[in-house]
């Protein structure tokens, strides 16, 4: 069993004729995944990367049976792409853009409660269950097959955790980065209990950052809920207050709520192990493993 | 981005929140016939992006129209933490009788708006929402729906707002929410809402911010950017594209990913050291953006060290060795020590390709440490 993606994932990838969209779909075909047809609107009939682009995503769900997305489109229109994998009943929506206004942000969230798909992003790097499948931008040469679920809000930080952890022999079951923008689909928490329920996971690593209290709900979340070891991390400790560390998301505000401190003492208080360093992560889960 | 007060005043005035009457001036001289305009006791404020400007002597209060010109010549060109002062708004004094707050944010936890009002105006509103959260009356607004007349009212009657101004209070908080769904902003807030002796209400201050990804359909307001850096560098690495923050310390930092480059802040931290900078270089590094964050972080005086640290997915660490020696060209000679640490998709091709005018490390501790070293800590 895997989280989220895996041999079943039938993928539309939305803005599949832009150049990003093409180029991570190919990566995409070389990873394994699954990718049925692309969407581009007026381009509908076309052919790219052997899979046939409609002008919907409703046609290549009828067409094509579809049940993921990858949105690959301009900020300006990826809240509205994100809305049309909604409507279409596609199971899960990866939204790769960075950018997104975070009032069609707020909308999104708003519809998410009306469907029953699960949205993984904006602003991320995609979400890849290795050996099998990944939808997103991630290098998939250095991800390995094993029992370690990683969640993340961070790209290439996820990307140094799980080169320091090959380093050390230790694969991943599925890695999830839920994106660095203030308001995404699936928190920490959706992803810890996808992890707590799939039995090819055997340790959680949850990678937080500064800004928000998403880590803060899923330590109080963990606590109360998760019988697997969890290993935390929390990047932004010499961050100075009111400074946006380039992630929207990511800003300790005047009165210092959304420290890097806070978080770490919460994940503590849930009974986390929370390392300093990337490497110290990795020992960490060596250790339990 | 945030509007300067006199500019949030505006707009709030526009929508119909009333506001004292005022004048923005850049001159001493101005201030003085803006005082004798608008007549009475007045107050000169710094217009800069600084939060507390009243304890940082940043607002005086001038009785005549001397007083003005004296206040506005010590204001106007002070460093104000940080920021250079070029405008100060010369504005009519309230006579008020109660001081509100009233806002409307984004909750990112809750993703939607969240409408709120307190009676303890006047004050630093995160400490009141820290040490008396139960002063603040608060509703979390469907976008659905928007913010319905009732929930307005709930919210006013909620803060036990008087009756007589009840209403009033109520008109600000949905016009600041209409501002806020219509403007993209990420706050709107008045903070003093001053509650007048006729029991009338004006804006003595105003907060607007606007999501920066939204100002490509906000031209109006994005017009309105008047964003004082803190220094050149800021201002610099902005117009180069790079996500940078400068810091007290001496070891420059350069990477990509703001996670991974905050990590190696933290790491520097960790090793004894001091980060002089954060700075994101983004996805591609040829040799041009290389280059630019070079020569950015070698400028800043305090730097004894830098450490280029980029872990290379879809860009590939040889390509990224290929821009950092095409930029060192640009160098007759290194101003400090540069360590790099080339990580990910062909990294043993990457550290081959890089020129010996550079040292390279391939973990990332290890090349943390070194760094430290560089810049005369002890790496522990």
């Amino acid at each position: 069993m895997s989280v989220l993606v895996g041999d079943e994932t039938r993928l539309v990838v939305q803005g599949i004729t832009g150049s990003e969209g093409k180029f991570h779909a190919e990566r995409m075909q070389e990873y394994g995944t699954n990718v049925v047809a692309g969407v581009t609107p007026g381009r509908g009939g076309d052919e790219v990367l052997g899979v046939p682009v409609y002008d919907t995503v409703k046609e290549a769900v009828r067409e094509e049976d579809a049940n993921a997305s990858a949105v690959f489109v301009p900020p300006a229109f990826a809240g509205d792409a994100v809305m049309e994998s909604l409507d279409a009943d596609i199971e899960l929506c990866v939204a790769i853009t960075e950018g997104i206004p975070t009032h069609d942000m707020v909308r999104v969230n708003r519809r998410l409660d009306e469907v029953d798909t699960r949205l993984v992003g904006p602003n991320c790097p995609g979400v890849i269950t290795p050996g099998e499948a990944k939808i997103g931008i991630m290098p998939g040469n250095i991800f390995d097959s094993g029992n370690v679920g990683l969640v993340s809000r961070s790209g290439t930080l996820t990307y140094q955790l799980v080169d320091s952890l090959g380093r050390r022999g230790v694969g991943q079951s599925t890695v999830i980065g839920i994106g660095g923008d203030p308001i995404i689909g699936t928190s920490f928490i959706d992803s810890v209990r996808a992890f707590e329920n799939d039995e090819d996971t055997d340790v959680i690593a949850l990678v937080g950052e500064i800004g928000g209290s998403d880590e803060e709900r899923a330590a109080e979340w963990i606590d109360e809920n998760v019988t697997k070891p969890v290993v935390g991390f929390i990047a932004g400790r010499t961050a100075p207050p009111g400074k946006r560390m380039g992630h929207a998301g990511a800003i300790v505000s005047g009165s210092g709520t959304g420290t890097a401190e806070s978080k770490m003492e919460a994940l503590r208080d849930a009974g986390v192990r929370v390392a300093e360093t990337p490497a110290g992560v990795a020992d960490e889960i060596d250790d339990l493993l | 981005m945030r509007l300067h007060e006199y500019q949030a005043k505006q707009v709030f005035a526009d929508a119909g929140i009333p506001t004292p009457s005022s004048e923005v001036v850049e001159t001493a001289d101005a201030a003085r016939e803006a005082a004798e305009r608008i007549g009475g006791t007045v107050a000169v404020k710094a217009q800069v992006h600084v939060g507390g400007r009243g304890k940082a002597g940043g607002i005086e209060l001038a009785d005549d129209a001397d007083e003005a010109h004296e206040a506005a010549e010590g204001i106007l060109g002070m460093d104000l933490k940080g920021k250079h002062v070029e405008k100060v708004l010369v504005e009519e004094a309230v006579d008020f009788v109660d001081e509100l707050y009233v806002g409307v944010t984004t909750d990112r936890g809750e993703g939607r708006a969240v409408a709120m009002v307190s009676s303890e105006g006047g004050v630093n509103i995160e400490e009141v929402a820290e040490e008396n959260p139960d002063a603040i009356a608060r509703t979390h607004v469907d976008p659905a729906y928007d913010l319905r007349p009732f929930e307005a009212r709930e919210v006013v009657y909620g803060a036990n707002v008087d009756r007589e101004t009840a209403r009033d209070v109520t008109g600000v908080l949905s016009t600041l929410y209409e501002l806020w769904d219509e403007r993209d902003a990420d706050d709107a807030e008045i903070n003093p809402l001053m509650v007048t002796e006729d029991g009338g209400v004006v804006a003595a201050d105003a907060v607007f911010n606007i999501d920066d990804s939204a100002l490509y359909r906000q031209e109006e307001l994005a017009e309105m950017e008047d964003e004082a850096f803190e220094d050149d560098f800021e201002a610099r690495a902005s117009d180069a594209g790079f996500d940078y923050v400068r810091l007290d310390g001496n070891v420059g930092i350069i990477g990509n990913g703001a996670g991974l480059v905050m990590t190696t802040l933290d790491l520097v931290d960790h090793f004894g050291g001091s980060p002089a900078n954060f700075l994101d270089i983004g996805g591609g590094a040829d040799a041009e953006r290389v280059q630019a964050a070079l020569e950015l972080v070698f400028e800043y005086e305090n730097v004894d060290s830098v450490l280029f640290n980029v872990f290379g997915g879809i860009t590939r660490c040889d390509e990224v060795a290929q821009g950092i020696n095409d930029a060192l060209e640009a160098f007759d000679e290194l101003p400090e020590p540069l360590v790099v640490r080339l990580t990910g998709t062909n990294e043993e091709e990457g550290r081959e390709l890089l020129t010996d005018r550079v040292e390279t490390a391939e973990g990332l501790e290890e090349a943390v440490k070194r760094t430290v070293e560089l810049s005369g800590g002890d790496g522990e």
